[in-house]
């Protein structure tokens, strides 16, 4: 239990310990140690960024889906009004396309019908004429008288 | 107990007894030194072994392990010395673990490695009888070892001091305190002297103290015959405490002893 010369030997045993431990062994472990802290960090901080980024793309789809939603939407009803204009329109047309055949029906309905007459004045006329004549031949000249058959046939 | 011849003094003075070579102030306790060593080997080499491969990556189980130790000696330190200093977290690892580790010796049933030792000596020829071979294995309870750490931190404080604050920072702290008079000087000079030596004889003895106790406690306890087992058990759950706590203890005082020489006051 004296103090002897071990207590210089153990000065000298824990001096080159510590030295090597200061060399050899902390540095090493605490440069692990602090290496994997700043990555385990890095780590987190990664995730919470993705995590944020993937909030904002879902917002951005919400956003996107809704705007696209919005413009079929659109898209529908100006083809709906679409429809409904050319519907309107060849309605119309249909209308203005009968009109006219009607119109030209009765056009030429008239003209034949002015036609028929002319045909029948004149037939008339030559039936008059010719009946007038046969009559006529009898008591009186062709001539003479064709003045009054005429007046007579234009009074038709 | 081992030896039916022994008295009971004579028992506890053979455990009590270092393994000495040679004479006076110039005689080595082998033991002691053999066991610090070794020890003090078996530290470097295990915590070597981890940082040698140590990356980044998924930790083994032993690597967390030591780098559990590391990380918590290096709080202590960071908690206590404030400023940037490469000797002092690897001094208090050491310190730590190796004080940790000599303590340990403590919980080795205290017959195991004198009686192997006894009966291997003789066998060699060592000694005339066995009971003439000593053989100590907890080097904390040698005054040789607790001193020698002590007084080298002792040395790391008075150069902390110079370092930081100069000789005439570190003279004036001597004299001019507490009473900042220079009549007093003498009076502060004597004053400061007994806190600063206070420092490595508190830290020796207090280490010595606590294990040298224990351990006669375990030789006590080895003499009351069947009934040590569950004393020898509930004493050495007990002393797992003084163990971690005495080396914590050294540790600790160690990094604030130094971050007060490397401040101002």
């Amino acid at each position: 239990m004296d103090i002897n010369a071990t207590l210089i030997g153990q000065t000298i045993a824990f001096i080159v310990f510590v030295w090597f431990c200061m060399k050899f062994v902390w540095p090493p472990i605490i440069n692990a140690i602090e290496e994997r802290q700043k990555k385990i960090a890095d780590g987190l901080n990664a995730g919470e960024r993705a995590q944020k980024d993937l909030e904002k793309a879902q917002e951005e789809i919400a956003e996107q889906l809704k705007e696209a939603k919005q413009q079929a939407a659109e898209i529908v009803e100006q083809a709906k009004k679409r429809g409904a204009k050319i519907v309107e329109e060849e309605t119309q047309r249909g209308h203005e396309e009968r009109e006219k055949i009607v119109a030209s029906g009765h056009e030429e309905v008239t003209a034949e019908r002015n036609r028929a007459r002319e045909e029948l004045r004149k037939q008339v006329a030559v039936l008059a004429v010719t009946g007038a004549q046969k009559i006529i031949e009898r008591e009186i000249d062709k001539d003479a008288h064709s003045d009054i058959v005429e007046k007579l046939v234009a009074e038709l | 107990m081992i030896s039916g011849e022994q008295t009971p003094t004579q028992y506890i003075q053979h455990h009590l007894k270092n393994w000495t070579v040679g004479e006076g102030f110039w005689a080595v306790n082998v033991d002691t030194i053999l066991w610090s060593v070794l020890l003090g080997t078996l530290f470097l080499w295990s915590f070597r072994k981890v940082a040698k491969k140590s990356s980044a990556g998924v930790p083994g189980k032993w690597q967390c392990f030591v780098e559990m130790i590391v990380e918590f000696v290096d709080n202590s330190v960071k908690e206590s010395f404030h400023g940037k200093d490469k000797l002092i977290a690897p001094l208090a690892l050491t310190i730590f673990v190796w004080i940790f580790l000599m303590n340990l010796m403590d919980l080795v049933p205290v017959d195991w490695l004198p009686t192997a030792a006894m009966y291997i000596g003789y066998w060699l020829g060592f000694a005339e009888s066995p009971h003439d071979i000593y053989f100590k294995v907890v080097p904390t309870t040698d005054l040789n070892t607790t001193f020698a750490l002590s007084l080298s931190v002792f040395a790391l404080i008075i150069i902390y001091s110079i370092k930081y604050k100069g000789i005439k920072g570190f003279t004036k702290e001597m004299t001019m305190n507490p009473f900042n008079h220079w009549t007093l000087i003498p009076v502060n000079f004597v004053l400061e002297s007994i806190t600063l030596l206070a420092k490595p004889a508190s830290l020796a003895l207090r280490l010595f103290g606590n294990l040298y106790a224990g351990e006669l406690i375990f030789i006590l306890i080895a003499m009351i015959g069947l009934f040590q087992l569950p004393a020898h058990f509930a004493w050495a759950v007990f002393h797992i405490l003084v163990i971690t706590l005495q080396a914590f203890i050294f540790m600790m005082l160690t990094i604030v002893y130094l971050s007060m020489a490397s401040s101002e006051h």
